[in-house]
């Protein structure tokens, strides 16, 4: 015991002197090949290499697609609905005759709501399901999990609706078809300061989600750089029930409007608890007050506000009404915006395969990268070179039971 | 053991543990999949005999582990962030990343055991009711502390985390926490411990100083959820406030009452079957033919069955499945008798 | 001013409302000193018991004032019956058992209930929150300034309920013939047995109160916040046990004193301070109290005889 604490700074300082920069990894590229060479090494995770494809499914006249969703959780909805519009999706291209004679067959595991379940989900569905392509998921901290394994893996990942922009940078095979939080945020910020002419805004955030607080950090930047004042920011919990506390404080100061980048089970009962307080001004929001249940929690005191979001059902485009009116048939009720976000993730995923010379991961990947234009329900699909979608937003005006379209924004 | 040196003899099992789990890696390395439930395992079993300590050996109730796990994620995360870029020359990349990962695991499972003793002291003086409030109670601050803290990612998470842990890390911990949970069952310092679990009273009136009894064991439990909780942070890509609520706590409550209270292969036995049970489920209901709902439902149905599955042990069978036993204590009674003599 | 009046106002309806499960806990811990972790799940179930009444009622019945009663009913006697039978079941066969048994007990029937309830199968609601129906069609009745304060008369009627509540379980514990009965069985259930107290009904019909109360606070609670899900049982829950212990646990009037206390406290950190720190302040308040004076503001920490 003497000598153990002298061993010990012994040690401390040979490892400290022996500190050097590791060679800094230019890319994820380099940072795969990396890991593949710790993989040898046989101390780090091992992961097969990138050129590795996993090999097509036992029953070869079927190609598999694995999905990972939020099931449970507090976010189940939004869940369901992208496995329902993915579920559609596939089952329609099936009956158009799948691709190139073959079925299509979608594998669905839940991931709860946690990243973790999430990373070991999909470590299934690509090693023991042997998928072609992963569809999913829709909380961005779900999808960072996925992507880092579905990257290290090399099997394309797709996600139909996560809007941080961190989720494609993980790597060249993780594709998005909806736009990301800095554009959302600016949408609302323009539709704010142009359209509706206001110049103080204040802004309650969901301090627990990702999402809301990505949006809030863009609209206060980009509502004060053009002209606007953001009176203050207040935060919520989601689940929480009460917000008459925050929504007092926003009162004093008086803005002409409150933006709620939140989720609709906490949207409707904030917008009822301002009018309770006396506060009549608009509420602002993203895509995530879409759903159904926003008019039943919302009731008359939503009615008026606006939200960003990625298509109208209203649309009168027969393309769009036809997918509502076989969305209905199929599982009752309007699809959201996640439903018809899914819908054209499985689709590009599909075209992908159509395309693709082979079923390896990279000739998928491939294919998918040179979507331009692709016929969306949410909009035209056009993959950058960060391989996220460049579409506009419609801005939606809340009614009674229903939303209206208001107007779009481009890029 | 004759013929070992006295200094050697404490570290043997450590030292024959090993290469037996550095081989064990190199085993699956060919299977990702394995490899990450395997991890997610060990992980589990490690929260399980460290809670066992406190909730088995020293009959408090504490319900707040995965809070002492965040701990030590997060602080192990960040850490190893800061030095991603920084090696040590004289060594290969892939060993130097293991040393950093002990080191960084090290300080988070300090940090969680510092949080332990904070926690554990005031709480631990009085009864013990209360003692599950303010583990609740903790779990809850940690969550909103990294939620309004832009260094550990708030909501979004801890992301790019070196991957480093592999199996050889994680089952090399699962050995240390087991060791130190047999050997303290086994002391003078558990019995101890197990004199509080029996009656308070007596154990202080027997002059057993029961408040540093209990926070030591309290320290010694978090220390081991703080190392979970590194080890967590280091092959999951992305650790968020999410992962470590109130229901985790309740998964690890769970196997240490399944295990039986008090009975370190309980725990572990109850942790592995755990962790597999909704895998096997899964792959149960791919076998059926019964995809989609059902094997979604799963997931769904698990967490009201753990409610009920604590009720139904506790009116029918409360001493778990090994009671305050070890598994070679009980089994040999479960095994057919030899019939010795003159039949 | 007005901000600090409203603030006021916010942080006594939450007060009240967490001081009613208050009392639900700390009754039960009296007479069983045991933590009821399922309390407030139990208040959950009142409330779905509440919301299948009102939509059974339909729109216009609901509003009524009978209809109101009939809501309260079903859903107070619901949650007692409910209270009774977890009693009976789940607490009963473990009464003589280590205490770790019962709270373990406690625990998996609140998860049972409150996942349970996140299940869309059959009369389960499923976990997507709800909009619970306008029983009580809001009028303002007072107002300041130009809405700087605005009062609702649900607000106050609430209040009244909550008050109303707290006075009668106060005159039934202190002035009746089964208040005593309840309190001698706090104090030593065995003895209070060999005295003649049937302790087993006693036992049972304070639980039956307790479930009735918590039953009542969260149908106000749904009134004021309208939106309820399946969790809404385990934080409210949490928070008035926080509150029961603050006022010392098994002490009635503590526990409404600690209620209101923090419902004031967490309404003005979240509204002058740092929103975001709001769930952390009931954990917060309830580790200084525990540091500072053990048995909470009321409370004694008595010493254990053998």
């Amino acid at each position: 015991m003497r000598r153990f604490v002298p061993m010990l700074l012994a040690a401390l300082a040979f490892m400290v002197a022996g500190c050097e920069k590791k060679t800094q990894p230019a890319s994820p590229e380099t940072e795969t090949s990396k890991q593949t060479a710790q993989g040898q090494g046989g101390t780090a995770p091992a992961t097969p290499p990138v050129a590795d494809t996993p090999p097509t499914p036992a029953s070869s006249d079927t190609l598999l697609l694995g999905v990972a969703t939020s099931l449970t959780g507090g976010q189940a909805t939004f869940g369901v609905s992208t496995r329902n519009g993915i579920e559609l999706a596939i089952k329609e291209a099936n009956d158009a005759g799948g691709v190139k004679g073959k079925k299509l067959a979608v594998r669905v595991y839940d991931d709860q709501g946690k990243p973790e379940e999430a990373a070991q989900a999909v470590t299934r569905l690509i090693n023991q399901d042997k998928v072609v392509l992963i569809l999913g998921d829709v909380a961005s901290s779900n999808s960072l999990a996925m992507a880092e394994k579905a990257q290290a893996a090399g099997v394309p990942m797709i996600t139909p609706s996560s809007t941080n922009p961190a989720v494609t940078e993980k790597g060249d095979f993780i594709f998005r078809v909806c736009f990301i939080d800095p554009f959302q945020g600016f949408v609302m910020a323009k539709f704010a300061r142009e359209n509706l002419k206001f110049s103080k805004a204040a802004v309650l955030q969901d301090n627990k989600s990702a999402y809301s607080i990505g949006l809030t950090d863009v609209f206060t930047r980009k509502f004060t750089e053009m002209g606007g004042k953001i009176t203050g920011v207040e935060s919520y919990s989601q689940g929480d029930t009460d917000y008459r506390a925050q929504l007092t404080a926003i009162k004093k100061a008086q803005p002409e409007a409150i933006y709620v980048p939140g989720y609709y089970s906490e949207v409707g009962v904030i917008a009822r608890q301002a009018r309770e307080l006396g506060l009549k001004v608009p509420l602002l929001g993203g895509d995530g007050w879409d759903s159904e249940k926003l008019y039943e929690l919302g009731g008359t005191a939503i009615q008026g506000s606006y939200f960003s979001n990625h298509y109208s059902p209203d649309n009168p485009e027969p393309r769009i009404q036809k997918f509502v009116a076989d969305y209905k048939a199929a599982y009752g009720g309007v699809p959201d915006a996640l439903a018809a976000l899914a819908y054209d993730a499985a689709n590009v995923a599909v075209d992908a395969l159509k395309k693709a010379p082979d079923s390896s991961g990279k000739a998928i990947r491939d294919a998918i990268a040179q979507t331009k234009g692709f016929p969306g329900i949410a909009g035209a699909i056009t993959l950058d070179e960060k391989r996220n979608a460049v579409k506009p937003a419609v801005v939606l005006k809340v009614g009674d039971g229903k939303s209206e379209y208001v107007t779009t924004v481009n890029p | 053991m004759p013929g070992v040196p006295p200094g050697l003899r404490g570290a043997l099992p450590v030292l024959i543990a090993l290469p037996v789990v550095v081989v064990f890696e190199l085993l699956l390395a060919g299977s990702p999949f394995a490899t990450y439930l395997l991890s997610i395992m060990g992980v589990n079993i490690i929260l399980a005999v460290s809670l066992n300590i406190v909730n088995g050996m020293t009959g408090q109730f504490s319900i707040g582990h995965a809070g002492f796990m965040a701990v030590g994620a997060y602080v192990a995360g960040v850490l190893s962030l800061s030095l991603k870029e920084i090696a040590l020359s004289f060594l290969p990349v892939a060993v130097s990343d293991q040393v950093f990962l002990l080191l960084v695991l090290l300080l988070g499972g300090v940090a969680a055991a510092v949080c332990g003793f904070v926690v554990g002291l005031p709480s631990l003086r009085l009864r013990g009711d209360y003692l599950a409030i303010v583990t609740l109670g903790f779990g809850e601050i940690i969550r909103v502390f990294v939620q309004n803290t832009e260094m550990f990612g708030r909501a979004l998470g801890l992301s790019g985390i070196p991957q480093t842990a592999g199996l050889g890390m994680v089952g090399f911990w699962v050995f240390v926490v087991v060791l130190v949970a047999r050997r303290l069952a086994g002391s003078s310092h558990g019995r101890s411990l197990w004199a509080i679990r029996e009656d308070e009273v007596a154990a202080e009136a027997m002059g057993v100083d029961t408040t540093g009894y209990k926070v030591r064991a309290f320290v010694i439990s978090s220390f081991f959820a703080g190392i979970a909780g590194g080890l967590f942070a280091h092959f999951v890509p992305i650790i968020n406030p999410g992962s470590f609520t109130f229901v985790k706590s309740m998964e690890v409550v769970v196997m240490v009452v399944m295990g039986g209270l008090g009975s370190t292969t309980g725990a572990i036995v109850a942790a592995v079957f755990l962790t597999l049970l909704p895998e096997a489920l899964r792959s149960a209901f791919a076998a059926m033919g019964a995809e989609g709902s059902l094997a979604q439902k799963v997931d769904q149905i698990r967490m009201p069955v753990y409610g009920l599955l604590l009720v139904a042990l506790m009116l029918l069978r409360p001493q778990g499945l090994f009671g305050t036993k070890e598994i070679w204590e009980v089994l040999p009674r479960w095994l057919p008798r030899r019939r010795k003599g003159l039949a | 001013m007005a901000q600090l009046l409203q603030h006021l106002i916010n942080g006594l309806a939450s007060g009240t409302i967490y001081a009613l499960v208050a009392l639900g806990y700390t009754m039960v811990y009296g007479v069983l000193k045991l933590i009821n972790f399922a309390h407030g799940d139990v208040m959950m179930v009142g409330v779905y018991m509440g919301y299948a009444t009102a939509f059974a009622l339909g729109k216009q019945a609901q509003k009524s004032l009978w209809g109101v009663v009939l809501i309260f009913l079903v859903a107070m006697g619901g949650c007692a019956l409910l209270g009774f039978l977890i009693e009976r079941f789940a607490y009963r066969p473990l009464r003589e058992k280590p205490r770790l048994t019962a709270l373990i007990t406690a625990i998996g029937i609140s998860f049972a209930l409150s996942y349970g309830f996140q299940l869309d199968i059959g009369f389960l609601p499923g976990a997507a929150p709800r909009a619970f129906p306008e029983i009580i069609v809001p009028t303002e009745w007072l107002i300041i300034g130009d809405r700087d304060v605005v009062v609702w008369n649900w607000q106050v009627m609430s209040l009244l309920i909550a008050v109303g509540l707290m006075v009668g379980l106060q005159y039934l514990v202190f002035k009746t013939r089964f208040g005593r009965a309840m309190r001698a069985v706090s104090y030593d259930h065995r003895v209070a047995a060999l005295m003649g107290i049937p302790t087993d009904r006693v036992i049972a019909v304070t639980f039956m109160i307790g479930s009735a109360l918590a039953a009542g606070a969260g149908l106000l609670y749904a009134i004021k916040d309208t939106s309820v899900s399946p969790l809404m049982g385990l934080y409210v829950g949490l928070k008035a046990f926080v509150a029961a212990v603050i006022g010392g646990i098994g002490h009635v009037p503590g526990a409404v004193v600690g209620a209101l206390m923090l419902g004031l406290v967490e309404e003005f950190v979240v509204g002058y301070a740092a929103s975001t720190w709001r769930d952390a302040v009931a954990f917060g308040i309830l580790i200084i109290v525990l540091i500072a004076k053990p048995g909470g503001l009321f409370g004694r920490v008595a010493a254990e005889k053998v």
